[in-house]
């Protein structure tokens, strides 16, 4: 074998630079090294020249190379498997050339294609849904507590008067009972049922009572949870809608604590800079009670009138677990202190997304939901963003 | 509750800030929902003095008044009002000067007119053109010292705010201006005390007569038969008193805390309840009959027309008071038509009693018939009160009306009580409280809500002895309420401290249900969260006992029925592409006695275009039964996922370990416009018990073999038996089975369809000779042949498939 040719591979061939890469040695054949100057002007041929060049080179009937072969019977036996193992050399290079320029072609073609594209058109989409406002609330102020240790707990909807009220420490025939419009189910409770009649339970705290009977604290729950109240629809008030509530009970825990896990979680929730405060309030429950309120969202502080001009909104109400609540779970109220906070993720969704009606809420507009689960732009705690 | 805050003023002897007190109040516990200012639209009338008055030359009905309204000029005013009379005050409002209420209730602003040929340069005002009272006949005659020119909210008492004062259910006390103005003492630091009655220096009312369960007032004999429900009931006597209209003062008053006045007597009731928060009742004594006043429980079939003028029933749960031949009052709640005081009274008999909050509750609701004295017996009011009411009350009426108190009111009390004793713990405070706070601050907060602190601390606690107008106050722990109150809840810190983690485990139930939402959400699904209420129900429905409405007043037992709704509500707003899913809770009756079942379930709907219509032309497919099953699939893997999807006849029902149905899904019919999609839907029962994460199989380390078997399936044989029998007969080295086509073409023998296997054969251990394969094909191929009657179908028929 003459000369030092590499066969080319069409894996070493760089298509960007395809004349490069092209070996051009004698054969040692002249009527072959004739076909040299042809090989080497393949990268630069053109789609419809390569293609008649391949058929004149390569043939099966008249290509030059097929030709050459057919000659091989003239030469002398010694020559002829030297000459022939020149033409496949041969043969192949030129291969590997026009592969390389067919290959090159293509991906010019593609560039010009592409180049054409009118990429403002739309690009395919896919449906895509979303939770609802009130359970992405919801997900979100537990998340809050999570970080603060508490894990989350459920309860039946449907309970008897003593969850629901007795052991919450509501005095029966009280006008604290005014607050709570309770629907009472149809079902007659059992023979000697303990707990009184069946009703739909009015709050998540009933869960707090089943939590805390289930065993000795440390406690540390958050309740969400679907609640009932005897009111008609309208813009502001539905006969079900979302609570949840946080209980921690443990020794040493005082209203300082409840204090700072709430301005904690207010300002989680809604900003880092978000203002807060404490209003003595009332709820059978808890005492000292209180109601929270922050900073209004909308004007901050500086009043409006959906703040009614105080530049508060009130978001939550809370208060230290009242001893009777205790003592009715058979906790020792000396011993064991804690606090508890009740809120509606209803009503914050409506502030969190700026919804003016509460039945917005209840139905399934697809165009509602769809413009309420847009990512982003409802997720910074304010309806201004 | 309706607050005056003149009222206040005269109690703090201070002015007040109307923004000021809202916001002291908001901090104290008492939030205002509302200002509302009164007559402050007066400020342009001024107090005009009438000089001369003389007959208009053109008109008999009108006359012409030189009126002295401060400046050097006298003006001449037209007026037709019989009353004006030279030398009196009336309001007058200037040429320019906006008279609230003119023609037709509306402001008018005043110009100079001409009235028959005569100028007029302002206007003389009736008490309803200044909205002060329903009388127009006249112009209101003013009883001022007041030079003319004073601007009338000046000369009069009249400009004030009312404060609508949100008043929690544990704090009667609020209900009267007397509990405020405490309140805002304890805040401003400044003492406070009973605001003169004006025309009463000099009445000095004399103290109770104590008695047991009866006594007498006047003639009258007064006995308590039911000390539970009245433990004391005040009565007094009035003689000779003139009734009729209130003094301005008193209507005034009234008005701003929105009661209209009757007359004096009874004005004078409702006075002393909106300033002590003691209901009072005032009988006309003359119809009593039969000498007696008896407070007992009411009869079966008793009934009584109350102030209202409507008859009502009583029952024996109620309290009455009753003359010796009926009742003539429902205890605590309305007084009888039959004994009011009319303008021909002369004699009364005040009642200021203790009705039991219980009782009176429920009384009030039995019969629908709510009143400011039901709302404050309810609460409690101060039993220790009743006689300084009762004084209150007395010099009032003698104030107004006159007359004579004929003896010392009676005050009759069986069990005479002290109010409640209660030790409080300073340790106990910074137990609670997380701030220690010192014993004389303690004291100085108890002290100002009115109670009276009887020792030092010793045994590390002191004695406390609450007043009986805070009926809220029973265990340390309203003490301690107090003292947070007062010190001010901003005033704690907000510091978090080292707390214990809980030892409840999670509720594996909400961590599913956000599985459940997240692989909804991801596949285009909207939450949404619907009310559980409703009108449809089936004989296992969980009915309410007192619903709102009839289309709520059943539970619902699935959720699918409301998503359909829903559809139809979007289909309603020409929306065709709706994708809803709900998780929540339905009710199943489990009969008499038993709470009913409650299960968290989760459903979905699907239908319109299976994705967004896009211009190149995709998009355009529509959700079918393959959608919907194969999302259920997925749903029930994350809801239940020991549970599996079969095929009923031409539904998909999900069945649990047990056999139990637990979901289903298909198609669903609907109210359905021509151009809507199919619709599909399945509801799902979501297991709560917590899921364990799959294991881990290793990952093949062998080759496959693969296999296409295109089989012909007679009617009635479905692909999920061809699977099971193919699994079975296949053994271990069958890896998968997955249908790549489904076919059928004419040139099928009759009565087949042709549906392609693609088996997937694995060894775990070795490579599988291609023998072992073939012969594990015609096993299958022989087994399917045999069960089943499916043979193979033939090679030259392939091309239509
Ligand atoms: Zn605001």
């Amino acid at each position: 074998m003459t000369g030092s040719a590499r066969p080319p591979t069409t894996a070493t061939n760089d298509s960007t630079d395809p004349a490069g890469s092209v070996t051009m040695a004698s054969t040692g054949f002249p009527e072959l090294d004739a076909l040299l100057p042809r090989l080497a002007a393949v990268p630069a041929l053109e789609a419809a020249a390569l293609e008649a060049e391949q058929v004149a080179v390569l043939g099966r009937k008249s290509g030059l190379l097929t030709a050459a072969l057919k000659s091989l019977s003239s030469l002398p036996v010694d020559e002829r498997k030297r000459f022939g193992a020149a033409v496949n050399q041969l043969k192949g290079q030129f291969e590997a050339a026009f592969a390389a320029r067919a290959e090159a072609l293509e991906a010019e073609r593609r560039r010009r294609e592409a180049a054409g594209l009118d990429l403002t058109m739309p690009g395919r989409r896919r449906w895509v849904g979303a939770e609802h406002p009130v359970t992405r609330v919801v997900d979100e102020i537990v998340g809050i507590f999570r970080e603060l240790g508490f894990a989350v707990a459920t309860g039946p909807e449907v309970e008897t008067e003593w969850y629901n009220f007795l052991a919450l420490n509501f005095p029966a025939d009280h006008p604290a009972m005014d607050m709570h419009d309770t629907l009472y189910l149809d079902t007659p409770p059992a023979e000697g049922e303990p707990g009184g009649r069946l009703l739909l339970r009015t709050h998540t705290s009933p869960v707090q009572i089943r939590t805390l009977l289930a065993g000795p604290p440390p406690v540390r729950v958050v309740i969400p949870g679907m609640v009932y109240r005897n009111d008609a629809i309208d813009a502001s008030h539905l006969p079900a809608f979302s609570q949840i509530e946080g209980l921690a009970v443990d020794e040493g825990i005082s209203f300082v604590d409840l204090k700072a896990t709430l301005t904690h979680f207010a300002r989680r929730f809604f900003s880092p800079a978000t203002r807060s405060r404490f209003r003595p309030s009332f709820f059978p429950f808890t005492e000292p009670s209180a109601e929270m309120d922050v900073e209004c969202q909308l004007c901050h502080g500086r009043g409006c009138p959906a703040c009614k001009g105080t530049g508060w909104m009130e978001i939550l109400g809370c208060g230290m677990v009242h001893p009777a609540v205790l003592e009715n779970c058979k906790l020792d109220s000396e011993r064991y202190t804690g606090w508890a906070f009740g809120m509606g993720p209803h009503r914050i969704a409506l502030l969190r997304y700026g919804v003016p009606d509460i039945r917005l809420l209840l139905g399934g507009d697809m165009r509602f939901l769809e413009q309420v689960g847009r990512p982003g732009g409802t997720d910074t705690g304010g309806v201004d963003a | 509750m309706n607050i005056s805050l003149r009222w206040l003023e005269d109690f703090l002897r201070r002015e007040l800030d109307p923004a000021d007190v809202t916001g002291r109040l908001a901090m104290l516990g008492a939030p205002v929902d509302a200002v509302e200012p009164l007559h402050r639209d007066l400020s342009e009338i001024v107090v005009g003095l009438v000089e001369d008055v003389r007959p208009h030359p053109n008109a008999d009905r009108l006359r012409v008044t030189s009126v002295n309204d401060g400046t050097e000029r006298r003006l001449a005013v037209v007026c037709g009002a019989p009353n004006v009379t030279a030398g009196k005050k009336y309001p007058f409002a200037r040429v320019g000067a906006t008279v609230p209420h003119g023609k037709g209730g509306v402001p008018m602003k005043l110009e100079k007119a001409r009235l028959r040929g005569e100028v007029s340069e302002g206007m003389l005002c009736s008490a309803r053109e200044l909205g002060l009272g329903q009388e127009h006949d006249g112009i209101l005659e003013l009883d001022t010292d007041a030079a003319p020119g004073t601007p009338l909210p000046a000369a009069l008492p009249l400009a004030d705010y009312r404060l609508v004062v949100d008043v929690t259910p544990n704090r009667p006390d609020l209900l009267g201006h007397k509990g405020m103005a405490r309140e805002l003492s304890a805040s401003y630091g400044t003492p406070f005390r009973l605001p003169q009655i004006p025309g009463a220096a000099g009445i000095d009312v004399p103290h109770a007569r104590r008695e047991g369960a009866a006594g007498s007032a006047g003639r009258l004999r007064v006995t308590i038969e039911d000390p539970q429900s009245c433990p004391r009931f005040h009565a007094a006597v009035i003689r000779g008193a003139r009734v009729g209209p209130a003094p301005e003062w008193l209507r005034r008053r009234l008005e701003s805390v929105g009661v209209r006045s009757i007359n004096n007597v009874v004005d004078a009731t409702n006075y002393v309840m909106f300033e002590l928060n003691q209901p009072m009742h005032a009988y006309d004594l003359a119809l009593l009959r039969g000498g007696s006043l008896v407070v007992r429980r009411a009869r079966a079939g008793e009934r009584l027309v109350t102030l209202d003028g409507v008859e009502r029933p009583l029952t024996p749960d109620m309290v009455a008071i009753a003359d010796a031949e009926g009742v003539i009052g429902l205890a605590g709640v309305m007084g009888g038509a039959g004994t009011e005081v009319s303008d021909a009274t002369r004699d009364i008999l005040l009642e200021a009693a203790w009705w039991d909050p219980g009782r009176t509750r429920r009384a009030r609701r039995a019969l629908n018939l709510s009143t400011e004295a039901s709302h404050r017996f309810e609460r409690g009011i101060d039993l220790w009160g009743g006689d300084a009411a009762m004084r209150r009350c007395i010099e009032l009426v003698l104030a107004t009306a006159g007359g004579e108190l004929a003896e010392p009111p009676l005050d009759l009390w069986p069990t005479p009580t002290h109010p409640p004793r209660i030790f409080l713990r300073p340790a106990r405070v910074t137990q609670l409280l997380g701030v220690e706070l010192p014993w004389h601050e303690l004291e100085r907060h108890l002290v100002a809500v009115g109670a009276t602190v009887v020792s030092k601390p010793e045994d590390g606690r002191i004695a406390v002895d609450v007043p009986g107008w805070r009926p809220d106050l029973q265990r340390e722990i309203d003490l301690i309420e107090e003292v947070a109150r007062l010190h001010g809840y901003d005033s704690f810190p907000a510091e978090l401290r080292p707390f214990r983690l809980g030892t409840r485990a999670d509720a594996p139930e909400e961590a599913i249900a956000a599985s459940l939402r997240r692989r909804l959400a991801a596949e285009g699904f909207y939450e949404v969260v619907s009310l559980p209420l409703g009108g449809d129900h089936a004989a296992d429905s969980v009915r309410l006992l007192n619903p709102l409405a009839t289309d709520e007043a059943w539970l619902r037992r699935r959720l699918l029925p409301g998503l359909v709704r829903l559809v139809e509500a979007n289909w309603a707003n020409h929306v065709a592409d709706v994708r809803l899913f709900e998780i929540g809770t339905a009710f199943t009756d489990a009969g008499a006695g038993r709470r009913p079942a409650e299960e968290r379930r989760v459903a979905a709907v699907l239908t319109g275009r299976r994705e967004p219509a896009h211009w190149s032309g995709t998009g355009e497919a529509r959700f079918d039964i393959w959608d919907l099953k194969g999302r259920l699939e997925a749903a029930v893997a994350l809801a239940i996922p020991e549970a599996e999807v079969q095929v009923e006849g031409q539904a998909l029902v999900v069945r649990d370990g047990e056999g139990r149905v637990v979901g289903q899904g298909g198609p669903l019919s609907a109210d359905a416009p021509p151009w809507a999609a199919p619709l599909f839907g399945f509801e799902l029962l979501v297991d709560s018990a917590p899921r364990r994460p799959a294991p881990f199989t290793p990952l093949p380390t062998t080759p496959s073999s693969e296999r296409v078997l295109a089989l012909l399936l007679p009617e009635g044989v479905h692909a999920q038996q061809v699977e099971t029998v193919l699994r079975r007969a296949a053994g271990a080295l069958l890896e998968r089975v997955d249908v790549e086509s489904d076919y059928r073409g004419a040139e099928l023998p009759a009565g087949t369809r042709s549906v392609a296997f693609r088996l997937t054969f694995r060894a775990p251990d070795r490579t599988l000779r291609d023998s072992e394969v073939d012969e594990a094909e015609s096993r299958l191929l022989a087994t399917v042949a045999e069960e089943l009657g499916i043979q193979r179908r033939d090679a030259a028929s392939r091309d239509g498939g």
